[in-house]
């Protein structure tokens, strides 16, 4: 006779009600009249996300850790690195809510007739909420999976929703089509990557449990064991965006939707990062003398090559996904530390980063002229005499990715290379801090552009944010600057969840 | 909570009180700010008359825990060495608000930004000077980089915006090698007795000698970018031309001092054996400086390109005396550091209300003001013999002790270094009998003599100048013990005085 397996459901329980509540919002989708549903989406989809926050809360203590049979391991990093997903979701989607960054109908082809009625009936694609929800619990899935089927099950079911999403602007659609297609052709192939690799590592080890790659390390020939690592590493890399994987993300940071790609460069990494620090601390942490000098390799060349190709860049968006590739690369700098320090440098990084690129995306998507948003840092010209404010604020998040003192950036700094400096990597400590001399460059010339050109005569200008958009922005503005003075209000958290249970 | 955190937070405060007076009512922020800069330094001295001399160890000591997890406090104190540099601070801002009363009002922003930004410099400038925790101390060390870039940038003149963003990324570029060096000390303070940014604890670690070079060097090229030193001055120059005299004189009175103040504060004390290794090669460097400031200013057409150059010759002066290990040396180069303050503070201020009755900064185009405007002309006379050291002014006695404890050790800089008084006198007196003497030349017939605003402003710095070349004996006696201290810490002793055979 079968017995039923126990699943752990009050474990779960905080990733079931993401995907109930997407599972409601199809539901929405079908039986709800057009125009209440946008109402409706959002509400659900803050609430799932509150919800799931509660219920993280109520089980942040708890003993037993490990559900669905061994498949998922939720211990105190996998906790913290959930709860930061969903709270950094819930900014996201207030972003989001703001329906006139996206596409009216997506079917309608650009520039058609049938576009045209879609803007005229104001008619809105809400199925944008559902989309996010399911990115989101896929997320929180990636973050605690700890076996390599489970890790794939998750890693698909956040990226499909966003190469959905990445498709959905409202404006240039047909940029923000194409950049979807490339980042669907190239995740498809880093999924392929990841799922050879987790067959070598099987092949190897006789299991997919990470406990038990790790314990298998050494019974049977490395070259299985190089190539498995290999392998899942280029598919984890390609979602963290580390160089050479990177080549997608400037364009889908351009092309999508402008709350869409807040949400993926703040959720995305601290997801893929939660993954990459569980699999390389618990699966690899015993075969670290394979894969150790392949990561500070990939780290350096990362940091060196996001700071300096983003000299280039005369697009915003496209400046921030090459600042985003370069804190990739530090936050790798934290995987390659492999002690308790690099985690909890780590599990601060992200938090802080998060933030910032949340708020920093949302200030972008209120700087507009006539035809949409304006991301062409040529024409922020005069910006800090047109509306000091939001420059003030846009100029505070640069100069905390760049790392200045009294920033949340330069304690994640300090933390991370610290770490890594404590593990004997001092090289890329050195690296770290010449390329973070180097970013500082393009940062400040963004400052100067706003602040010390004279305006020309532009009809760009900082739309006022509906109230959703400001409670988003000033929320993670005000998170930027108070873990900046006041950095251990997180940071002993961080250390208390700096925990992965093996 | 000490007296020293107050003065710390009193500029705080007062840039506060300035955001809530409206920005139109430009006359009520300035007096403000003037009152309250005043106030700061009136406290700051009756901190000076309440600090024992006698002893040695840090005073108005505080501690609080910042970030726990790093083992990072907000700890603070002085000895006489930070003491005369925070004074220096606080008595040069007020002079510098009355001095510039107009300067904010043709900048990019309104005066209410001048002056916020100003108040948050100085309580960082205090801040960098108090800190006794290496961690507080570089936050307050990069964190002051930000306002002085946008006063050069918003309130500058000619090529503002590349001068202000040279010296950013200058001194950014030095401050994360710092980093670097600072993530180093900690790691190895962790391995030994407990991670820890206390900069006494710190200074007992044991290095082995590579990695000591090293981290020597991270903060040394931090510190030698501030301070400037020879090859890494590029920078100061073109700060100095593009900022208002008034930013001139926070950048190069105080900022840079930062840089020497370093070099002594934790190059010597945290790396004494490093500093061993590299200081033939710093002297060479200082005595270079010395040279080439001297002859640069010597070439200048540009009046504050001139006090730029001369300011690289001064503290080419200041780094030979700090590494000549002698505590004549290291008393002169902290008197020194005073001085210049003073001195350059004169020449700028002089020099910047020339330049705006003028309408011009080319020396060239001034001629015979002694005729014209005979207070304006004394006082920049007096401000340029400060600057060549004349006996009798102040520079003069710190010029000697710097000589005097460098060539006991290394006598050939010494030679060279006074080589440096005598180009001061070429670089000086040139522009002083063009600008002050002869006929009065077109252009400047009937330029104003200084008005009472800024006599009131600039008597003090005269005063000081003065004073302290027949009585340096207040400040030296504040810095004096702390300097031998420092000498005796890094393993030094004075070399007995060489006796010809």
């Amino acid at each position: 006779m079968l017995t039923a397996p126990s699943l752990g459901y009050a474990l779960l329980a905080p990733m079931l009600i993401v995907l109930a509540g997407a599972v409601i919002g199809v539901l929405v989708e079908a039986f709800v009249g057009k125009t209440r549903r946008i109402a409706i989406q959002v509400t659900l989809s803050i609430g799932a996300l509150l919800l799931s926050l509660q219920q993280l809360w109520r089980i942040r203590d708890l003993s037993s850790t490990t559900a669905a049979v061994g498949s998922v391991t939720i211990d105190k990093a996998g906790i913290f690195l959930q709860a930061t997903i969903l709270l950094l979701a819930v900014a996201a989607v207030l972003l989001i809510a703001d329906q006139d960054n996206f596409v009216a109908q997506a079917s309608a082809l650009p520039g058609s007739p049938e576009e045209r009625t879609a803007l005229q009936e104001k008619s809105a694609q809400t199925e944008i909420f559902p989309l996010f929800l399911f990115a989101v619990a896929g997320m929180m899935l990636f973050t605690v999976a700890s076996d390599l089927i489970t890790l794939f099950v998750a890693l698909e079911v956040f990226s499909l929703p966003l190469y959905l999403l990445a498709g959905l602007a409202r404006r240039r659609r047909l940029l923000s089509q194409e950049s979807a297609l490339k980042y669907f052709l190239l995740g498809a192939y880093a999924s392929a990557f990841f799922l050879f690799g987790a067959a070598f590592l099987y092949g190897y080890s006789g299991t997919i449990s990470l406990v038990g790659i790790s314990a298998a390390v050494g019974s049977a020939n490395d070259v299985f064991l190089l190539i498995g690592i290999v392998f899942i590493s280029v598919g984890l890399l390609f979602k963290v965006s580390a160089v050479p994987f990177h080549s997608w993300t400037p364009d889908v940071y351009q092309g999508a939707p402008t709350p869409i790609t807040a949400f993926m460069a703040a959720c995305t990494k601290v997801a893929a990062f939660g993954a990459i620090l569980r699999i390389f601390y618990v699966g690899f942490a015993e075969s670290q003398t394979i894969w150790r000098p392949i990561i500070t390799t990939i780290a350096i060349i990362t940091m060196l090559f996001g700071s300096i190709v983003a000299i280039a860049q005369r697009d915003v968006k496209r400046m921030l996904a090459y600042s985003s590739i370069a804190h990739a690369g530090f936050l790798l700098s934290g995987v390659v530390a492999l002690n308790k320090d690099g985690l909890t440098a780590s599990l601060f990084y992200l938090f802080a980063y998060g933030f910032a690129t949340l708020a920093a995306f949302g200030i972008i998507a209120l700087i507009r002229d006539s035809s949409g948003e304006v991301s062409d840092l040529n024409r922020w010209v005069g910006l800090g005499k047109k509306s000091p404010l939001t420059a003030a604020a846009f100029s505070f998040l640069l100069l905390s990715f760049a790392g200045i003192p009294l920033t949340s950036g330069f304690v994640g700094k300090f933390a991370i290379f610290s770490a890594a400096y404590q593990s004997g990597n001092i090289s890329l400590v050195v690296v770290g801090v010449l390329a973070s001399a180097i970013a500082a460059f393009f940062y400040i010339r963004v400052i100067i552009m706003m602040f010390f050109t004279d305006p020309v005569n532009d009809s760009v200008s900082v739309i006022i944010p509906s109230v959703k958009s400001k409670i988003s922005i000033s929320t993670s503005l005000l998170i930027s600057l108070v873990l900046g003075i006041a950095p251990s209000l997180l940071l002993t958290t961080a250390g208390n969840y700096a925990n992965f249970i093996r | 909570m000490s007296l020293l955190t107050i003065i710390g937070l009193l500029p705080l405060i007062i840039s506060v009180l300035i955001v809530a007076i409206p920005s139109k009512n430009v006359g009520l922020i300035k007096k403000v700010a003037f009152a309250g800069t005043t106030l700061i330094a009136i406290i700051s001295i009756l901190l000076a008359i309440g600090f024992d001399k006698s002893d040695t160890s840090l005073q108005y000591v505080q501690s609080n825990a910042w970030i726990p997890t790093f083992n990072i406090n907000y700890s603070v104190g002085v000895d006489g060495i930070s003491l005369v540099l925070i004074l220096l601070s606080t008595i040069l801002v007020p002079i510098v608000v009355l001095a510039t009363w107009h300067e904010s009002d043709s900048g990019r922003w309104s005066a209410k930004v001048f002056y916020v930004l100003i108040l948050i410099l100085e309580t960082l400038m205090i801040g960098v000077f108090a800190a006794t925790d290496l961690f507080l101390f570089y936050v307050f060390f990069e964190a002051m980089l930000i306002p002085i870039y946008f006063l050069i940038g918003g309130y500058g003149s000619g090529n503002k915006s590349a001068a202000a963003v040279k010296f950013l990324l200058y001194s950014l570029f030095g401050g994360l090698l710092m980093l670097a060096s600072i993530i180093g000390v900690y790691v190895i303070s962790g391995n030994q007795i407990g991670a820890t940014f206390d900069l006494a604890q710190l200074a007992t670690l044991e290095i082995d000698n590579r990695t000591e070079n090293f981290l020597f060097l991270g903060f040394f090229i931090a510190f030698a970018i501030k301070a400037p030193l020879w090859p890494f001055h590029t920078w100061l120059p073109d700060a100095a031309k593009a900022a208002t005299p008034g930013t001139s004189v926070l950048l190069l009175g105080v900022l840079d001092k930062v840089g020497t103040y370093g070099m002594i504060r934790f190059c010597i004390q945290l790396f004494p054996d490093a500093s061993k290794t590299f200081t033939p090669l710093i002297i060479t460097l200082a005595v270079i400086s010395v040279i080439y400031g001297a002859f640069m200013a010597i070439g200048q057409k540009d009046i504050k390109g001139l006090i730029a150059f001369t300011s690289i010759s001064h503290f080419g002066f200041i780094t030979m005396g700090i590494f000549a290990m002698t505590s004549q040396g290291m008393s002169g180069a902290n008197l020194y550091m005073v001085n210049h303050g003073f001195s350059t503070a004169a020449l700028f201020l002089i020099g910047g209300w020339m330049m705006m009755r003028r309408g011009s900064s080319t020396i060239s185009d001034f001629g015979g003001l002694q005729r014209v405007t005979p207070v304006m002309a004394w006082t920049f006379f007096i401000a340029g013999m400060s600057g060549l050291a004349l006996p009798g002014l102040s520079s003069f006695v710190s010029e000697f002790l710097v000589l005097v404890g460098t060539y006991t050790r290394y006598p050939v800089a010494a030679i060279i270094g006074t080589l440096g008084i005598i180009l001061a006198a070429l670089y000086i007196l040139i522009p002083v009998q063009k600008i002050l003497h002869g006929p009065t030349t077109p252009g400047n017939e009937n330029l104003a003599d200084l008005n009472l605003r800024e006599k009131i402003a600039i008597t003090p710095v005269i005063l000081v100048i003065v004073i302290m070349g027949f009585y340096p004996k207040p400040v030296l006696d504040l810095i004096n013990p702390t300097s031998e201290q420092v000498v005796t810490n890094a393993g030094f002793s004075d070399p007995a005085a060489k006796v010809g055979k």
